[in-house]
């Protein structure tokens, strides 16, 4: 049992750190969730491409680096220690390119990956509908044949990064009548200006367009644009939960650096004789600890050949709930000016608050766990 | 990186697992609550013979250690079984033997190791009560740099624990060493009672775990199994949680103490400049802020100058190093043991409440677990102490 590095992961590691070293603005960039934020890191992701950073653990063929887990996990160490920008490309980047790269074929790979990789297409998600939230089979919107492809009706909600994002995927019913709901469901990308498509902001809790509303009205997609065979789009989102993409949705280096950003907060601005305090910062630094041994012990099991399966939702409910704690810990450190909204911990603990109900609320996440791992009967929901 | 037990490390706990539930350990423990040391001593000498205590002991003493992991592992198989008995003790015992050498090294650690000897000590910062001193074949205390044998166990106070029986030695007793040898003998020695401690708390938890989901399956009421009751489900999904973010901190910091005696890096080696957590500029949690400035000197609110206040301080968190970066070797070991110990006591909790009444009584065996959970939380380091040490290492 060990923690040792390979030679070429640290090599990676070391490389990553001298680029972003050159590379990571001096000055944070405007918000992600703004016009001129989703331009900015817009225009960072290209950069980080020339450096061919932002897909790591892609294929070389594909702008990547062909890094393991463990590549990518020690990158984003290094990624987020240097205090680099929000990925507005994690969508793409880490739920529809791994998707693509098991399910697509070769001409979407080249002519889908390039773009993502490089900023010039930004990918939204296209899941929630209004009536199908934790309930995601429950979904209404429709694909039906037409000639050369599909036409997409319906609508889809809470779509992350929608307001200005380029393109959209998702899964669509495109069989009326199936024996059960998450049969005759197909995984599809559309594009999010194409003739049929009215995307509607939405504000989060504080104001930022941080996601919106999509009206889909006979939306044409080609056959080139649907993922695997029509009628099995359940099980290809599914299995995003059951290989490594249950671990690369919020990496453990996101928490080491912002413990310890909070360590130094607490250094500069804690009052030593607040112990209770003080245990709720020693706790941001177990906890951040906790997850990167957690994730290696996954990625040791991973490359040894296991699927990961339903330990993603224990993953998911931890990380979720230690960044609301974190930023929490965070805002009573900075007393009265907790309340101010244009803090880099306020943007953090408001995005912090979304993350027990996105990716699979927690409470059914609780479910997975309880059934899955305890083997518990199931019972209603 | 190989972060996971080897087979035969699987293989170990497999067969402590036989050994011990072979033992019926609440029988023993109604023994020992008694005083009657006899079934406790026989278990004791079986657990020796699978090579339990040896992994304290270096191999010049007898021993097969220090090993750290496998302690790690025949710890946790112990607290799933509540095994009686000062084991955090003696183990941390023969760690603090070794470190001072000289004949009490050599008149003990043999015995440990191969079990016929059952040790208890007391250290400075960790309370005036040695464990279990009645059933112990010798004492040991430190006071400041002063290693004594206690002249006897002293006066027994009743524990929550009946079958942990705390003893006050006397001051006084033969001196053994003193000097900075036992100062740096009596911490090393200090982190290892906390480190079985804390695999001795995850195991209790596990069990906990195990009988309340094995329980709240056939328990029905309303006509169904209680477990398919969603509240029930969650609480027992969070104690599982607890335990599973607990573990990896255990063996987390196993690595760091075997790290440390093969004069590793951990705990010693100095970060990079600028490196890992703690360094940097800008916000890295989520998307960055409006960055108005604030026209304040402290950039306490991290916007504005670009720049987080206190940053590339070595203390600052944990570190990126050549491995996977490290907390230093005690406080990992400090970490482990809040997070271990918080775990073992939630999921007592948890499985008092869903056992409904029959979980407060004597005569329900968890009763063992149920009533040792607390203690194990808090001996060798409560959570608040632990947590001070993550930030002072």
């Amino acid at each position: 049992m060990d923690l040792e590095r390979t030679a070429e992961t640290e090599a990676l590691r070391v490389r990553a750190r001298a680029w972003l070293r050159d590379h990571v603005p001096d000055r944070p960039l405007p918000s992600l969730e703004t016009k001129e934020g989703f331009a900015a890191h817009r225009a960072w992701e290209a950069e980080l491409y020339g450096g061919g950073w932002s897909a790591v653990s892609w294929p070389e063929e594909y702008g990547g680096r062909g890094a393991d887990l463990f590549g990518w996990l020690a990158f984003e160490e290094e990624y987020w220690a240097a205090g680099a920008p929000g990925r507005v490309s994690q969508n793409g980047i880490s739920l529809l390119a791994p998707t693509l790269l098991a399910h697509g074929t070769a001409e979407q790979r080249t002519r889908v990956l390039g773009p993502m990789a490089r900023g010039e297409v930004v990918w939204a998600q296209a899941w929630s509908e209004p009536e199908a939230g934790s309930d995601l089979a429950a979904l209404r919107s429709r694909a039906v044949r037409t000639d050369g492809g599909w036409l997409l009706s319906g609508q889809k909600t809470w779509s992350s990064r929608a307001a200005f994002a380029d393109r959209a995927f998702g899964i669509f019913r495109t069989e009326a009548g199936a024996a059960k709901p998450h049969h005759g469901l197909t995984y599809l990308m559309f594009g999010l200006r194409d003739p049929g498509v009215t995307v509607r902001p939405v504000g989060r809790l504080d104001g930022k367009p941080a996601f919106a509303e999509i009206f889909l009205d006979e939306v044409f997609v080609p056959d080139a644009d649907v993922i695997g065979e029509p009628g099995q789009g359940w099980r290809i989102a599914m299995a995003a939960t059951g290989d490594e993409r249950g671990l690369t949705l919020r990496s453990p280096g996101r928490y080491l650096a912002a413990a310890g950003r909070l360590t130094a907060l607490w250094r500069e601005a804690g009052d030593p004789a607040d112990t209770a305090l003080r245990d709720r910062v020693a706790d941001a630094v177990i906890g951040a600890r906790a997850y990167q041994l957690f994730t290696a012990a996954s990625a040791s099991r991973f490359a040894a050949g296991a699927s990961l399966g339903p330990e993603s939702s224990l993953n998911k409910v931890f990380w979720s709930g230690y960044d609301i704690a974190l930023h929490e810990t965070a805002l009573d450190l900075l007393g009265p000016d907790a309340e101010r909204a244009d803090t880099a911990w306020a943007e953090g603990y408001v995005f912090a608050l979304a993350g027990p109900v996105y990716a699979g609320t927690n409470e059914i996440q609780r479910d997975i766990i309880a059934e899955r791992l305890l083997g518990l009967p199931k019972g209603r929901r | 990186m190989r972060f996971v037990l080897t087979d035969e490390q699987r293989e170990f706990a497999r067969s402590l697992d036989a050994l011990l539930r072979a033992a019926d350990t609440p029988g023993v423990l109604r023994a020992w609550a008694a005083g009657d040391h006899g079934p406790g001593r026989a278990l004791w000498r079986r657990l020796g013979d699978a090579g339990v205590f040896a992994l304290a002991v270096p191999e010049a003493y007898g021993g097969v250690g220090p090993l750290p992991v496998e302690a790690a592992v025949a710890c946790v198989e112990l607290g799933r079984y509540a095994a009686p008995g000062p084991v955090a003790e003696t183990l941390a015992a023969g760690v603090l033997l070794a470190g001072v050498g000289g004949p009490a090294a050599k008149e003990w650690l043999p015995g440990i190791a191969s079990g016929a000897a059952m040790l208890s000590l007391r250290l400075p910062g960790h309370g005036p009560y040695a464990l279990d001193a009645d059933a112990a074949d010798a004492v040991f205390t430190v006071d400041g740099d002063g290693l004594r044998r206690a002249p006897g166990p002293g006066e027994l106070s009743v524990s929550a624990d009946p079958a942990r029986r705390l003893f006050r030695p006397g001051p006084g007793g033969e001196p053994v060493a003193g000097g900075r040898a036992v100062e740096a003998a009596s911490r090393a020695a200090g982190d290892w009672a906390s480190f079985a401690t804390a695999a001795l708390a995850l195991g209790c938890g596990e069990e906990l775990l195990r009988a309340t989901v094995a329980y709240v399956k056939q328990r029905r009421q309303f006509g169904v199994p209680v477990g398919s009751f969603q509240v029930v489900k969650h609480r027992l999904a969070d104690t599982l949680l607890g335990l599973e973010f607990a573990r990896p901190l255990l063996y987390g910091a196993a690595v760091e103490l075997t790290e440390e005696l093969s004069g590793g890096r951990a705990g010693t080696g100095s970060p990079e400049p600028g490196a890992g957590v703690g360094s940097g500029t800008g916000p890295a949690e989520g998307p960055p802020g409006s960055g108005l400035g604030t026209g304040r000197g402290a950039g306490s609110l991290g916007s504005g100058s670009g720049t987080w206040p206190g940053m590339g301080s070595p203390e600052s968190g944990s570190r990126t190093g050549p491995g996977m970066g490290s907390l230093g070797a005690g406080a990992a070991v400090a970490a482990a043991k809040a997070a271990a110990g918080e775990a073992g006591y939630a999921a007592a909790r948890t499985a008092l409440q869903l056992h409904g009444a029959i979980g407060y009584t004597e005569e329900l065996d968890l009763a063992w677990w149920l009533r040792r959970a607390r203690p194990l939380r808090d001996a060798w380091g409560t959570p608040s102490a632990c947590r001070a040490r993550v930030l002072t290492g």
